[in-house]
């Protein structure tokens, strides 16, 4: 007990307010960065968060640039997909120069010549150094149409008029290996995409449904999942192409093989949908939403799945490199792409021989781009997966 | 436990009858049967067909029968040891198969122990370096090897060795020893054939090992637990290896289940482009000439391996960690 003393009782005060402006949050006050931070949608917190993986980046730079490559092959290309030059068959790569004779005269090839070495029956081609042929810049060179549509014949660099510039050496046919593997991005990197397409909505369709409904339907759809699972995908894949009719056109076979691709490679992505929703399923939100009468289509679709979405674009960009992969192995078997469609793994069926990786090495120059887009995807299904979860 | 392995291998039979249901279906699905196309070679060879000889063969090998019927006798047929005939070979397709399935278990075994060799040390090193040079340096290569088409890299190998090694070119051992007794030379033989396709088939599965490893390594390490061994100043070693690396091991062993149908699937394409003789080759050959008893039985082999793979991963689970046993389910 220590009852104060009351202090003397002092005039009523008038009921004051002051007049100054008062903002609420002045208390917590927040520091600009954390005032953006806070304010953030979570689109933005993902991009910031993207954006701290380096590597992440500069691959989604490259893809993007290879992809916008796809969109203008013909422009890019030197040469036609089909232009031969029986003068340069297995020509190896020509270097670019820049200088001439200690001269500077912008980039150049040296013409060259060649002769038959009759003791390794081996064409053996020789720099002319005498001859510098430059290399011109938006320049007329073979005639192609434009996405099919109109015709051009506008290039980004071609050779010296008269003369020939293979930066990647030429094929057993004298075809140029750079225009080749350029117009092949074309189908590997699309052929990625359009199987993960399906890939996709087959992963989400039945993992939503056996994650939703549970019971009877997820154990079915968790059982053919173990069973897709357990084939070993190579000889599924053969057995699949094989069922693929000799007659088909090469188009036809182009949309198969995403077909084949996508349709066994769904079993992960379903799984991951699936566990996420049996989770998710039981939230208060779903409830109120099924109370208000919305069906289930909708209620997986508008507010089950964009709950993980960042989740499943993350995990698809990594399983691109399997579908790219996949191609070029069916393709290098036989069973894939034929000609005239050309892709990488189609430029990879010339590599077949030893004798290519004993003689004419340059053939195996698609492998690079099929490298490079594997490890690009990679890492940003990397920086995708870190960054999907921004609020960890 | 003894219940818990009963129970599993209970669940891997409606699995075996799925897969032989699908595998049937695919080998059917292709128009035409052999006998169709071996009328056609001997068509092309000037060769008369005899219509009474094609129809008894038809008859003898049951093509005239309708699928389902073939299903059963084939699936009741591989239940007593029988796996069919192979129209191409003229023999029993066990026959056929035998040697060659044999080579792609040892194949198979040696590349996923090559396989943890590699990823096991790296993962680990990586997940201890988070973020070190060494951390990304390692990645980079494991993430390389999974990036390189094998059947490239195969192609690469096999000149590089013939040239600096003089090993001969395809083949799993120098042709001599081919349908020879097993010997230790032969075994020498194979052993020294046997590391290209090993390299190539590991170097594709590794980075994804070695990723997984650090992933559950580094999840396990941020425990508070760790923090608390530590912190009691347990070693630095002591404090990974006691606890958090026992936890990850875990996974590693779920993933054998994984990884076995990666490497007998990958073992398939680079087989034949190595020329194993392994079971690509045969595979190729069967699906492309529809010796469907041959492709069927084959498939239906390379899939029991993946499933008792699974089988082996699971009980070694089971064994390793009690709240599996106990609950009957594996927890990722």
């Amino acid at each position: 007990m220590n009852r104060e003393k009351k202090p003397p009782a002092s005039p009523r005060m008038k009921h004051y307010v002051s007049t100054a402006p008062f903002d609420p949050r002045s208390i917590e006050k927040l520091s600009a960065g954390q005032e953006k931070l806070y304010h953030a949608s979570q689109w933005r917190l993902m991009w910031w968060k993207f954006k701290r993986h380096r590597l992440a980046v500069v691959s989604g730079i490259i893809l993007i640039i290879l992809y916008g490559s796809v969109l203008i092959a013909e422009f890019l290309a030197p040469y036609n997909l089909h232009t031969r030059n029986v003068e340069k068959i297995y020509s190896p790569p020509q270097s670019l120069r820049l200088f001439h004779e200690g001269k500077f005269i912008g980039p150049f090839v040296y013409a060259t010549t060649y002769r038959l070495d009759m003791a390794k029956l081996k064409l053996i081609y020789t720099d002319d150094v005498t001859k510098p042929q430059k290399i011109r810049f938006f320049c007329r060179g073979d005639q192609y149409r434009f996405w099919g549509l109109f015709k051009s014949d506008l290039h980004l660099f071609c050779a010296a008029k008269g003369g020939s510039v293979y930066l990647l050496g030429t094929d057993r046919l004298g075809r140029d290996v750079l225009s080749r593997i350029i117009y092949g991005a074309r189908v590997s990197l699309t052929i990625g995409l359009l199987g993960i397409i399906i890939s996709f909505t087959l992963g989400i369709t039945f993992g939503g449904i056996a994650g939703y409904y549970g019971g009877v339907i997820d154990l079915v759809v968790q059982r053919v999942i173990e069973v897709i699972q357990a084939l070993p995908t190579i000889p599924l894949w053969l057995v699949l192409a094989a069922i693929m009719p000799v007659t088909w056109s090469p188009l036809l076979v182009y949309f198969g093989i995403t077909v084949i691709l996508g349709l066994l490679d769904w079993t992960g992505l379903a799984r991951a949908v699936r566990s996420k929703l049996l989770a998710l399923r039981e939230e208060d939100y779903v409830l109120a939403a099924q109370l208000m009468g919305a069906s289930p289509r909708r209620i997986i679709a508008r507010h089950l799945v964009p709950g993980f979405m960042s989740h499943l674009i993350a995990s698809a960009t990594i399983s691109i490199p399997t579908m790219i992969l996949g191609e070029t192995a069916l393709s290098f078997l036989g069973l894939g792409l034929r000609p005239p469609i050309t892709s990488w793994g189609v430029l990879l069926v010339e590599a077949q021989n030893i004798n290519v990786v004993a003689l004419y090495p340059w053939l195996m120059l698609p492998v690079v781009p099929v490298i490079l887009v594997i490890l690009a995807f990679n890492f940003l299904g990397d920086g995708l997966r870190d960054a999907a979860d921004p609020y960890k | 436990m003894l219940r818990y392995i009963l129970k599993r291998m209970a669940i891997m039979i409606p699995t075996l009858v799925l897969i032989s249901a699908l595998v049937f279906f695919l080998i059917e699905l292709p128009p035409g049967d052999f006998l169709e196309s071996y009328i056609a070679e001997l068509q092309v060879q000037g060769e008369t067909v005899d219509p009474r000889h094609i129809a008894y063969l038809r008859q003898e090998y049951g093509l005239d029968q309708p699928p389902l019927q073939r299903y059963f006798v084939w699936v009741t047929g591989m239940l007593q040891w029988d796996f069919g005939y192979s129209f191409e070979y003229q023999m029993p397709v066990a026959e056929v198969v035998g040697e060659r399935m044999f080579l792609t278990t040892v194949l198979s075994v040696t590349t996923i122990i090559f396989t943890w060799l590699i990823a096991f040390p790296i993962g680990i090193y990586s997940a201890t370096h988070q973020y070190s040079w060494g951390d990304y340096g390692l990645t980079f290569i494991g993430l390389l090897g999974l990036a390189t088409p094998n059947f490239l890299l195969a192609l690469v190998l096999l000149y590089f060795a013939n040239i600096y090694f003089g090993t001969s070119i395809g083949g799993i051992m120098d042709p001599e020893f081919l349908n020879q007794p097993m010997s230790w030379a032969k075994m020498k033989s194979i052993l020294a054939h046997l590391w290209i396709p090993v390299i190539v088939i590991g170097t594709s599965g590794t980075a994804g090992m070695i990723r997984r490893l650090r992933a559950n390594l580094l999840d396990e390490l941020q425990k508070q637990y760790v923090t608390t061994a530590k912190a009691k100043g347990l070693h630095p070693f002591r404090a990974l290896v006691k606890y958090p690396l026992r936890m990850s091991l875990n996974f590693f062993v779920a993933d054998i289940g994984n990884i076995l149908p990666q490497i007998i699937s990958s073992s398939v394409l680079v087989a034949i482009v190595l020329s194993l003789e392994t079971t690509g080759p045969l595979l190729v050959s069967a699906l492309q000439s529809q010796d469907m008893y041959l492709a069927g039985s084959f498939l239906m082999f390379l899939a029991a391996l993946s499933v008792c793979g699974v089988l082996i991963s699971d009980i070694a689970l089971a064994l390793l960690d009690p709240r599996i046993r106990l609950q009957g389910r594996s927890v990722k």
